[in-house]
């Protein structure tokens, strides 16, 4: 018939094609390394760094954090996810993710080295091997995403992250080239729209986008109402559209129109935290489960960071630097770290038995998930990473007393986070050598 | 499409969801003997999903489109490594270990999911749009094996 020609294509033979374990570990085994770069950064600086968001110190960590830690893990997430989400693997996924992967570390390596030593020295460097990391990573996703035809609201999710990546990446590097080559750009404006776009398009999209499926899979909750669903990520996608474009063009000079818009898109935001916080608590199963208690803090950071968010992002508005402090923290820390972990310790275990049952001497050897990470350890790092949120909001608040104990804290929710997710892929290998010498 | 292969077994996907939940609660509980019913509904009712898939609505979608070794073959594999895990549930459930029963059935949960979502996304609306006019017949006879 004729359709079948279409049927044959890659869509339709794509439901597995999971790629190789190493295409998403190999990102999601470095996040926490960031993690732990950026603790110790605040730690040795201390109550310095929080003077102001604009410090060295805050600028590079804020980058190791959004860099290395949220849009490491999103990569490799993505790379995943998109056969069994949207039925569309990404081309090449092991060549992509080889590439990438060593460009965005070095790239952000270096980016925070530049913030560090007061600019110019690596910039360049840093410019060109970030930029070309998201180039390929781009085309990449881009490729696949224009092919899918499943699952209509989490594809347009994952689209319209995708689409705010590269404008975020844009604004990004025309801050680089204004601070590194003084040129005559308005900086404030731009820096705005970069925070914007890159915490509420790209990492914000992508977590309503995919969370909008799994959240009632995983955690066994009802479904997210239709309207929401389908609507509300091309709403805030249109609502940051709306404001950008009022800002570049009017900068400071329409303040009412643009709040609106900024309004409009912290709704949003507030709107997924409340309805995601509601389902939660329907939830059928009645197990304690890791995922539910991290999604449950991102969503409550979520909800603070949208109404705080109004006070910073408001157009001329100026809010007292502990609270711009507090509403980064929130968002980077509180939200993006918490569903991101969640989302790690749910996909990390599977992924170990997936890929050891799928060879034939390693099946059988190891159902339980309870060995690939303990619950006991990853409880711990919850707690931690639920102190640290605190202390990090309380350092912005009383750098004095907080910051080093903050930053301590989070130094060891991070490392903590690398040994279990470590002690995963150690197993891991363990088991795959073990049956290669039997 | 109020009479598609997508909503009927969709809507036994959520029954399956549904028993299997009851079952793990149960143990979490330690109520064995209500553990031990819903999780012998579960399989009931699991199984004859997976008899059903194979034994109707993958042959005609093969033979339709064509297709022999994509998607259906896909699901067969994973049916099979769900098989293996639900005698591994029933052992863990029959020696009442709890600790062995719900790590286990984590790993369930997490590719009964995929699973069904992979389904539920790509190969029921495929084969939904690719068998058409059989598909009456097809929903008849899924139902006559007690897909409802």
């Amino acid at each position: 018939m004729h359709e079948s020609a279409g049927y044959s294509g890659s869509a339709a033979l794509s439901v597995d094609q999971a790629p190789p374990i190493l295409v998403p570990f190999r990102f999601f085994l470095t996040a926490p390394l960031f993690g732990t770069f950026a603790a110790l950064l605040l730690l040795f600086l201390g109550p310095a760094a929080w003077a102001s968001r604009w410090s060295a110190g805050i600028l590079a960590a804020t980058h190791l954090m959004a860099l290395g830690f949220l849009t490491m893990v999103m990569m490799g997430a993505l790379l995943q996810m998109l056969p069994v989400v949207a039925g569309a693997p990404v081309a090449r996924a092991h060549q992509v993710s080889a590439l990438v992967h060593p460009m965005l570390v070095m790239g952000t390596l270096a980016l925070a080295w530049d913030f560090l030593s007061g600019g110019t020295r690596v910039m360049a460097a840093a410019l060109a091997l970030l930029g070309s990391a998201f180039i390929v990573f781009i085309a990449a996703i881009t490729a696949s995403l224009l092919r899918a035809r499943a699952a209509a609201a989490t594809v347009r999710g994952m689209r319209l992250s995708v689409a705010a990546l590269p404008l975020t990446v844009v604004l990004g590097m025309s801050l680089a080239v204004i601070r590194t080559w003084h040129v005559a750009l308005p900086f404030a404006t731009l820096v705005t729209l970069h925070l914007a776009w890159g915490l509420g398009g790209w990492v914000g999209l992508l977590v309503i986008g995919v969370g909008i499926q799994v959240v009632p899979m995983f955690q066994t909750t009802p479904p997210y109402p239709r309207i929401v669903a389908e609507n509300l990520t091309p709403m805030i996608f249109s609502a940051l559209l709306g404001w950008s474009l009022l800002r570049v063009l009017a900068g400071h000079a329409a303040p009412d129109s643009a709040g609106a818009f900024i309004f409009l898109a912290a709704l949003g935001y507030a709107l997924y935290a409340v309805i995601t916080l509601a389902l939660q608590r329907r939830k059928r199963r009645r197990i304690p489960d890791i995922t539910v208690r991290f999604w449950r803090t991102g969503m409550v950071s979520l909800l603070a960071c949208a109404l705080c968010g109004l006070s910073v992002l408001w157009p001329g508005g100026r809010s007292p630097m502990p609270i711009q402090l507090t509403w980064g923290i929130l968002a980077i820390v509180g939200f993006g770290v918490s569903v991101v972990s969640g989302m790690l310790y749910k996909i990390v275990p599977f992924l170990v038995w997936l890929h050891l049952s799928a060879r034939p001497d390693g099946r059988g050897r190891l159902s339980n998930m309870k060995q690939i990470i303990s619950v006991r350890h990853a409880n711990i790092q919850f707690w931690l990473h639920l102190a640290s949120i605190l202390l990090l909001c309380g350092a912005a608040l009383a750098p004095g007393w907080l910051a080093r104990p903050a930053a301590a804290v989070f130094a060891c929710l991070n490392l903590l986070l690398g040994l279990n997710l470590a002690g995963a892929w150690r197993l891991y290998r363990g088991l795959v050598s073990g049956s290669a010498r039997s | 499409m109020t009479n598609s292969i997508c909503l009927l077994l969709s809507t036994d996907h959520q029954r399956c969801d549904e028993l299997f939940t009851a079952a793990e609660n149960a143990v979490h509980d330690h109520h064995w003997d209500i553990a031990g019913a819903n999780f012998q509904a579960f399989l009931r009712a699991a199984r004859r999903h997976f008899d059903v898939e194979e034994g109707i609505l993958f042959p005609a979608f093969e033979q339709q489109t064509g297709i022999l070794s994509g998607p259906t073959q896909i699901m067969r594999r994973e049916h099979a490594q769900m098989r293996e895990l639900f005698d591994d549930l029933e052992s863990g459930l029959g020696a009442q270990d709890r600790d062995r029963f719900l790590g286990t059935s984590e790993t369930v949960l997490v590719l009964l999911q995929q699973h069904n979502l992979k389904e539920e996304q790509i190969l029921y609306p495929m084969a939904d749009r690719a068998l058409a006019a059989g598909v009456p017949q097809l929903l008849q006879r899924m139902r006559e094996h007690g897909v409802a």
